[in-house]
């Protein structure tokens, strides 16, 4: 005899994740539950009790803590708790306590198990938490690295100070010994073009302690002259809305002492290294200096075990993962423009104007140190492979050798400068991703999915920016070819099976493993390169274009943010799974043993895959395929 | 008949045991049989069973029971998936009155059981169980009654009232006095409006089950609020 639940039924049925199911579903569910009654200020669970059930308020409130006794959620009538539980080996995390008298329905393991099988949705639901677990994961991160995370006017410690363009070099050093300062900003008046015929002072140029001793003590400058002669002009500077880190990494990318930072285009300060180093404790900072100073391709492959050291410093400073590609493909840029610069020692000058190109990763500003070398080379269209060839071919194979030696390991797939199908000239590269573009073969998508994440690392930079952007014009004029590139993407899954737990990948020695970038950071960067291009985003760094995908809305609410921090965990859980074989003196790789981590990041795991998995089924519709 | 809502049992224990010896019906057998917990059982301890009937009007001697609901539960946890929900066809006529209060019709009965037709599960359900409901005359009278008419012998046992443990509350002589004499109204101590004061939500329908499931909430709210898991059963039933 089947007892109707008419009234229990009824209320679940106003709430998510009910509200989504069959009438005869919740009907079941009403007839399968438990009934407790508490008064304020109760227990309902403690860290570690056991818990079999999923649990409704049904009236009253409900407060869920962390484990330090922090509040986590708090909850009322019709919202769950217990689901972290029931998903963790059944044992409270959340500790849940009553704040007023409550009624609490208790829906039974048995019945919670079989809604999860039965419904995508509800399995979702109670995966995703009601709040994000995977945003409170990540942004706890944040908080407790508060200072690269932080915006650089927090470490502007006073004024700058400035001078006037008509000044001479004698009075801009007296004015910086009086100031004892290392840097002074030459200011000049300059119409405003935006509002005619207005005079406004604005930056003309940098000089420091060291442009004193190279450009005037050393080369004996008049000191009456001016000094805009010995400044630098139009020096690089960053808005204040920046982050620390993007100060330490356009520091480390220019390989500058001073950095001016602009409030509307007025400096409101200037940042040294020094003001860096003093939180950056470690000399991660000037890796990419020293880089820059070796003068053989021996003295690099020494300085070069140093990457992984720094990589583990970074790790333990709670550098996040954006922190920690760009600063690792900061790094290998430098490689590189150290090697070519000692190519061009060796081979002479180039017979034609090039550009060489970094391609995936380290474009995309989100290289690690398990990394092999994905490059390639614009010609200048001059370029004639009778006369020229022989010396790019040489170019190639000393930067690739230099590399390889670096502990950048040869590119299995040969996408390499080396290779003769990737020296191209300006206009053949434009050719070739124009026929990629219209014929989007497998192995073109292949290869668009490698050669569309470009960046100029030396010589014709503004080759590759003109490049990047005649790209993203050609393919958001082909909703073929994006439809086929969404396909594309979906090649690789996430390792979930139908809800219930990881799939495990049985591959030679890493048994029963899960390969986080295979199966999680690539198919998020694929699936976020598609929407990019879609939206026209320039953008090569996954989280950037993810600013742009959000900017234009092409996303459900919600859905970007979610991507970001999904593949924010999954890196900051392979970046942290390699420091820790770093550490332990292993080889590191991409694969972890569910198994070895801790439940929180395995359930946040779930949860980041569970993101990707959804985006992907949202890329199917997003980019159908449409007959021409 | 010993008239039971009168006189108070000093024993059940000892009464269960010898009803079960001198009891005819099989079923009645097996109820006694199985005991009842002891006076002394603290209420953490005591299995209940909450316990709602609908009738056909309000004299048990004449009145039929229309329908059943039943939920066994404890101090921990009211167990939904335990409830049971019968509608029996009554010996005598609906009257217009009691279809307009419960809601139940002659179609809905005509095809029902008689309750002697469900008294083996139903004594089942209430085995080795404390029965608990809102206005005990109705519960233990009817039972009683109607199981009379039937098989020629009663069904007796303890029964916590949570209307009366409201009563026992709002209903001091005392009080009332005070109240009548302040112009305020007693304070109502009728299922919905008790469920009320502990926070409990309302529920718009009431069928048997509803009601029984009702009441299940009402005295664990009760018992958290006023007694302790140690309190023995014996202060409460009655």
């Amino acid at each position: 005899m089947e007892a109707e639940q008419i009234e229990i039924a009824g209320f679940l049925r106003q709430y998510p994740p009910f509200s989504r199911l069959p009438e005869q579903t919740v009907n079941y569910v009403a007839t399968q539950i438990e009934i407790s009654y508490y008064r304020a200020d109760t227990d309902v669970y403690c860290f570690g009790d056991e818990i079999h059930d999923l649990c409704v308020v049904r009236s009253g409130s409900v407060e869920i803590y962390r484990r330090n006794g922090k509040l986590y959620n708090r909850l009322s009538e019709g919202d769950l708790f217990g689901q972290l539980g029931m998903l963790m080996g059944n044992r409270v995390r959340l500790p849940a306590r009553t704040m007023e008298d409550s009624l609490i329905y208790f829906i039974p393991e048995t019945v919670f198990t079989e809604l999860c099988d039965q419904f995508d949705e509800f399995a979702y639901f109670v995966e995703m938490d009601d709040n994000g677990g995977l945003s409170h994961a990540v942004s706890s991160k944040k908080d407790s690295n508060d200072l690269l995370g932080s915006k650089v006017t927090k470490l502007i410690s006073r004024e700058p100070v400035t001078i006037d363009a008509g000044s001479t070099i004698r009075q801009a050093a007296q004015k910086m010994t009086q100031e004892s300062v290392s840097s002074l900003l030459i200011m000049e008046e300059v119409a405003d073009v935006e509002d005619s015929g207005d005079i406004r002072r604005a930056l003309a140029g940098i000089l420091t302690d060291r442009d004193l001793r190279t450009r005037v003590v050393a080369t004996g400058a008049d000191l009456d002259g001016s000094v805009t002669d010995v400044m630098t002009r139009n020096p690089v500077t960053l808005d204040d809305d920046a982050y620390a880190f993007e100060a330490l990494l356009t520091m480390l990318r220019f390989n500058l002492h001073h950095l001016p930072i602009l409030e509307n285009r007025r400096p409101i300060g200037v940042l040294a290294t020094s003001d860096i180093v003093r939180y950056e404790s470690q000399n991660s900072l000037y890796m990419g200096g020293t880089i820059l100073r070796q003068s053989s391709v021996e003295e690099l492959a020494r300085v070069a075990t140093e990457v992984k050291s720094c990589f583990v410093r970074m790790v333990h400073e709670d550098a996040n993962s954006h922190m920690i590609g760009s600063a690792m493909s900061v790094i290998g840029r430098a490689f590189k423009q150290r090697l070519l610069e000692l190519a061009e020692e060796q081979l002479g000058k180039p017979p034609v104007p090039y550009c060489f190109l970094a391609l995936g990763s380290m474009a995309r500003d989100e290289q690690l140190v398990v990394t092999d070398q994905d490059n390639a080379l614009i010609l200048d269209n001059s370029y004639d492979r009778e006369q020229h060839g022989e010396y790019f071919e040489g170019l190639a194979k000393f930067v690739s050798d230099g590399l390889d030696a670096c502990g950048y390991t040869y590119c299995t797939g040969l996408i390499m400068a080396t290779n003769p199908r990737w020296r191209k000239t300006r206009r053949e590269w434009e050719e070739c991703f124009s026929e990629w573009i219209d014929n989007p073969d497998p192995e073109a998508l292949l290869n668009s999915s490698i050669f569309f994440d470009l960046d100029g690392v030396y010589g014709k930079t503004e080759w590759a920016e003109q490049l990047n952007a005649f790209v993203v014009r050609r393919c958001g004029q082909s909703p073929r070819f994006l439809a086929c590139l969404a396909r594309n993407a979906l090649n690789r899954t996430p390792p979930l099976g139908f809800f219930k737990g990881f799939v495990m990948e049985q591959d030679g020695k890493h048994r029963k493993s899960i390969n986080l970038k295979r199966r999680g950071t690539a198919p998020l960067a694929d699936l976020v390169r598609v929407h990019a291009l879609a939206v026209g985003s320039t953008a090569r760094n996954s989280f950037e274009r993810l600013d742009d995908i959000i900017k234009a809305g092409i996303l459900p609410a919600d859905r970007g943010t979610d991507l970001r921090d999904a593949l924010e965990f999954i890196s900051m859980v392979r970046i942290r799974h390699q420091a820790l074989e770093l550490e332990a003196g292993n080889e590191p790789d991409n694969n972890i043993e569910p198994d070895n981590i801790s439940d929180f990041e395995r359930r946040n795991l779930k949860e980041a895959f569970m993101v990707l998995s959804n985006a992907q089924r949202f890329l199917k519709f997003r980019y159908p395929f449409t007959r021409k | 008949m010993a008239d039971l809502n009168t006189l108070a049992v000093s024993d059940w224990s000892a009464l269960f045991r010898e009803q079960s010896l001198i009891c005819e019906d099989e079923r009645l057998q097996l109820f006694y049989a199985a005991g009842c917990p002891a006076a002394d059982t603290p209420l953490s301890e005591v299995p209940f069973v909450a316990l709602d009937f609908e009738t056909t009007g309000l004299n048990a001697d004449v009145d039929e029971i229309v329908s059943i609901g039943l939920v066994p539960f404890d101090l921990q946890r009211i167990r939904v998936r335990e409830a049971k929900h019968w509608l029996l066809k009554p010996r005598q006529e609906l009257h217009e009155q009691s279809v307009v209060i419960h809601g139940i019709t002659h179609s809905d009965v005509d095809d029902a059981p008689d309750l002697n037709a469900v008294l083996g599960p139903l004594l089942e359900a209430l085995s080795g169980r404390v029965v608990v409901a809102h206005y005990r005359y109705i519960e233990r009278e009817f039972l009683d009654a109607n199981v009379q008419r039937r098989i020629g012998e009663g069904v007796q046992f303890p029964i916590v009232d949570t209307m009366e443990l409201e009563a026992a509350l709002y209903r001091k002589r005392f009080t009332v006095f005070c109240s009548k004499l302040m112009g305020r109204k007693p304070t109502s101590i009728r299922l919905a409006d008790s469920r009320a004061r502990y926070g409990l939500p309302h529920y718009a329908s009431h069928d048997a089950l509803v009601d029984a499931i009702a009441t299940a909430e009402l005295l664990q709210a009760q018992i958290r609020h006023r007694y302790s898991d140690d309190t023995p059963i014996k202060e409460l039933w009655i």
